[in-house]
């Protein structure tokens, strides 16, 4: 029999006889179709009504901020992809950029743009299967294949740059592996050109649909206090009603020469979240136009940076200073100043933050990789009491938390 | 968006023990740890900053004194910047903080997290148990002194322990990671090996 | 000695609206093109289990669109994503739950071997705490990738003893 699990102010239980009798203690997850990943949520119910919720994490914890004590900064970029799964490249982006910071390394214009591209990318993806994920949550099976569609065409263009549909392994520390196959930047046009009218299909399902405006709206309020409070970043964040969002108030990578709205929302409860995010999509979609229009010529990656980015290939296999250069780089690792950084970046769950602390040399002494969903994840024993089982489902899919970053 | 060197000069202003901590981007401050919840107060009601972004604990290595300390990563909302406070644990022994929640109730599962890696124990946190590795495990896997492969023990459950014999293990590194430590350079690890490293070209085969 | 996937036979002139065949292809055929899944949706391979139920790559074609998340009405745990220890405890309860019979395929390089995750946290191969029938490399494996895992599980299911299983169990 599982033990019985302790919630945090198990003095105050109360004894049988009284209320307490009639409440029924059970584990949601860890493997349920609606918690979006291994979570388990241990509910007290009084009836269908949740008087108190303790979300158990840690079913999916790897070791990673272990394992990149033990790894160099560019073997580690796989592990990355694989925080937040649904939007690989923008984990990617937020690595390098955190880990460049320590060598206050600039990378050239081109890279940025392919940056700025492929976290787009990736946040219409992440964005899509939330919303695929919440619509099965609450019954709409159909949500779920378009968008799957869609992300279907994005997962070619994602093969096509690097190889893989998803867990790419893009970044490296002072710019990109690859630079873009002739012809990708007209397809990535051309699918943002087809992609708004079939979102609006889609978003047309949910938007005004009386059964989904019942089951979202003024679920999960989140007052603009509490999410400045438990640290909320992201759509959840701005769903409250507090603007802030990374690209614009702190632009990286060549943000600020974009023009792009930030969606606010109002009430701050699930179906504002929903909002956000499809509006977010809009805007993605804005961006990637703009930068594939003034895409700039150049070097996908740092040169001249001796012993942090490999050489070029064709010097690698011909000249002595380059194979050695790039043998160091490859077993020792891209050799960073000793110091600490900290760097968030506007990850479609949030904002992604890298805390790197090097003592000098190829491997970092400490990487704390500052999750969004875990952030996000804190408000729920506060949210969830007071609401009804079926509305935790709700309130878990607008959340949009992605577990393989919340338990690293 | 300009850093907020006020905010430390002011800090050092108001209490003694506060010193400015080297650092490659934001401002930070070392802060000893009977001051850390002063400083984060003024830092959160006179300074602005009222988000907690992220809350760390570092393990420097068993020969360093002090051992463990606690980086914390405050955010404002209104002015975009960034400022950095460290506290370091007064004992390596039982190394312990007071907590922030009081003040973020964000730092809830941060600081458990802490613990759960660090053992590091935070004074007046509400429910202080491990949140990333289940309840009764024994180690504090982020430690220095704690393998990546981790050690023996014990599966959460005994039920499936005793159906399966199956406890944890450490994970077959063989040979690996294949990198050079921190600051170290080890030419003779990093290269791919022969199988048969009983001759080389330098010496000979024995029994030859 | 007849093998147990031989062809069912059928001649309507002879036997009209009666199929003669061996018990175990009957059985064999009906369990393989019937397959529910039990999605054991861990971590990024659960991703690529999800697109194979969608369009593109439409695991409906082979009898297994019908995602069960409950034990007792699965036929095949697909175990998506890397195990970790705290978890080990809840996948061995889950398939326990399961009815016979039942298979496993362990989809990717977590599952079947722990991955690239070299660490304390990790099982280190799903195959330690349960019998797996179908190893699937790559992280994560392409959705056709676990399509081809099926097919073989389908032909593995095919040649089994079923009926002599049944009765002797």
């Amino acid at each position: 029999m599982p033990t019985e699990h302790a919630f945090p102010d198990s003095a105050a239980k109360g004894t049988l006889g009284g209320s307490d009798a009639e409440r029924l203690s059970i584990s949601m997850g860890p493997s349920h179709p609606s918690t979006h990943g291994v979570l388990r949520i241990q509910l007290e119910l009084d009836g269908e009504v949740v008087t108190k919720a303790d979300p158990v994490i840690g079913y999916l914890h790897r070791g990673d901020e272990k394992i990149a004590e033990n790894m160099t900064y560019n073997q580690f970029v796989p592990y990355t992809d694989r925080l937040d799964y649904l939007a690989p490249l923008a984990n990617n982006m937020a690595y390098a950029i955190a880990v460049e910071k320590l060598a206050k390394l600039e990378v050239p214009p081109r890279c940025q743009a392919i940056r700025v591209i492929t976290a787009e990318m990736a946040r219409i993806s992440s964005h899509l299967l939330g919303l695929g994920a919440f619509g099965i949550d609450v019954g709409a099976w159909t949500v779920f294949l378009y968008t799957f569609t869609e992300r279907e065409k994005l997962y070619k263009l994602f093969e096509e740059l690097t190889g893989a549909r998803f867990t790419t392994s893009y970044s490296r520390i002072g710019g990109v592996s690859r630079d873009v196959p002739p012809g990708w930047l007209e397809r990535v046009d051309a699918f943002c050109v087809q992609f708004l009218p079939n979102l609006e299909e889609v978003l047309n399902l949910l938007t005004r649909n009386k059964i989904f405006m019942d089951r979202t709206s003024g679920i999960g309020v989140i007052s603009k206090e509490d999410a400045i409070a438990y640290g909320l970043t992201g759509p959840n964040l701005r769903g409250s009603g507090v603007p802030l969002d990374l690209r614009k108030d702190r632009p990286y990578s060549g943000y600020e020469q974009y023009d792009f709205d930030v969606a606010v929302g109002t009430q701050g409860d699930s179906y504002d979240r929903y909002l956000v995010r499809g509006e977010e999509m809009r805007q993605s979609v804005r961006i990637i136009r703009q930068a594939v229009a003034k895409f700039p010529p150049g070097k996908w990656c740092a040169e001249d940076a001796r012993r942090i980015v490999a050489p070029r290939k064709d010097k690698v296999l011909t000249s002595m200073e380059e194979l050695i250069q790039n043998f160091m780089i490859v077993t020792e690792g891209p050799q960073m100043p000793p110091g600490e950084v900290y760097f968030e970046a506007e990850n479609p769950k949030g904002a992604l933050g890298f805390f790197v602390v090097s003592k000098g040399g190829g491997v970092p002494w400490r990487l704390k990789i500052r999750a969004p969903s875990f952030c996000n994840l804190s408000i729920l024993p506060k949210l969830c009491v007071g609401a009804m089982v079926a509305d935790i489902v709700a309130i878990l899919g607008s959340l949009d938390f992605v577990m393989g970053e919340c338990d690293r | 968006m300009p850093p907020a060197p006020d905010a430390v000069a002011a800090l050092k202003g108001g209490w003694a023990g506060v010193t400015e901590r080297a650092s490659l981007d934001h401002p930070a401050v070392n802060v000893p740890a009977a001051d850390l919840l002063g400083v984060l107060g003024a830092l959160k009601g006179a300074h602005g900053f009222d988000m907690l972004a992220d809350v760390a604990g570092v393990d420097w290595g068993e020969g360093a004194k002090p051992r463990f300390s606690v980086v914390y990563h405050l955010f404002s909302t209104s002015t975009h910047a960034y400022v950095r406070v460290a506290s370091d644990c007064p004992l390596d022994s039982a190394p312990e903080l007071p907590s922030a929640t009081g003040l973020w109730p964000g730092a809830n599962w941060h600081e458990r997290e802490a613990f759960d890696m660090f053992g590091i124990r935070f004074a007046g946190h509400p429910d202080l148990r491990r949140i990333i590795m289940w309840d009764g495990y024994a180690h504090y896997p982020l430690r220095k002194d704690f393998p990546l492969a981790g050690v023996e023990s014990a599966l959460p459950d005994a039920e499936i322990t005793a159906e399966t014999g199956v406890g944890t293990i450490a994970a077959p590194m063989m040979g690996g990671p294949f990198v050079a430590s921190t600051g170290q350079m080890n030419m003779g690890e990093a290269e791919p090996r022969a199988k048969d490293e009983s001759w080389n070209e330098r010496r000979p085969k024995p029994g030859a | 000695m007849a093998s147990a996937n031989a062809e069912l036979a059928y001649n309507s002139k002879i036997e009209g609206d009666v199929v003669v065949s061996r018990a175990d292809a009957v059985i064999n055929w009906i369990r393989s093109n019937s397959m529910w899944p039990m999605p054991m949706g861990l971590a990024c391979c659960a991703i690529e289990l999800m697109a194979v139920g969608a369009s593109r790559f439409d695991i409906a074609r082979f009898g297994a669109e019908v995602m069960r998340f409950s034990p007792r009405q699965a036929d095949v745990m697909i175990v998506s994503g890397t195990v970790t220890y705290k978890m080990a405890s809840a996948v061995r309860r889950i398939y326990d739950q399961m009815s016979e019979p039942k298979w496993v395929i362990a989809m990717g390089a977590c599952a079947s071997s722990g991955g690239m995750y070299r660490s304390y946290a990790v099982l280190q191969g799903v195959d330690r705490i349960l019998p797996v029938d179908v190893y699937l490399s790559g992280c994560p494996p392409r959705p056709e990738a676990l399509l081809d895992a099926l097919v073989k599980l389908q032909e593995k299911v095919k040649r089994e003893p079923s009926a002599s299983k049944l009765l002797s169990a």
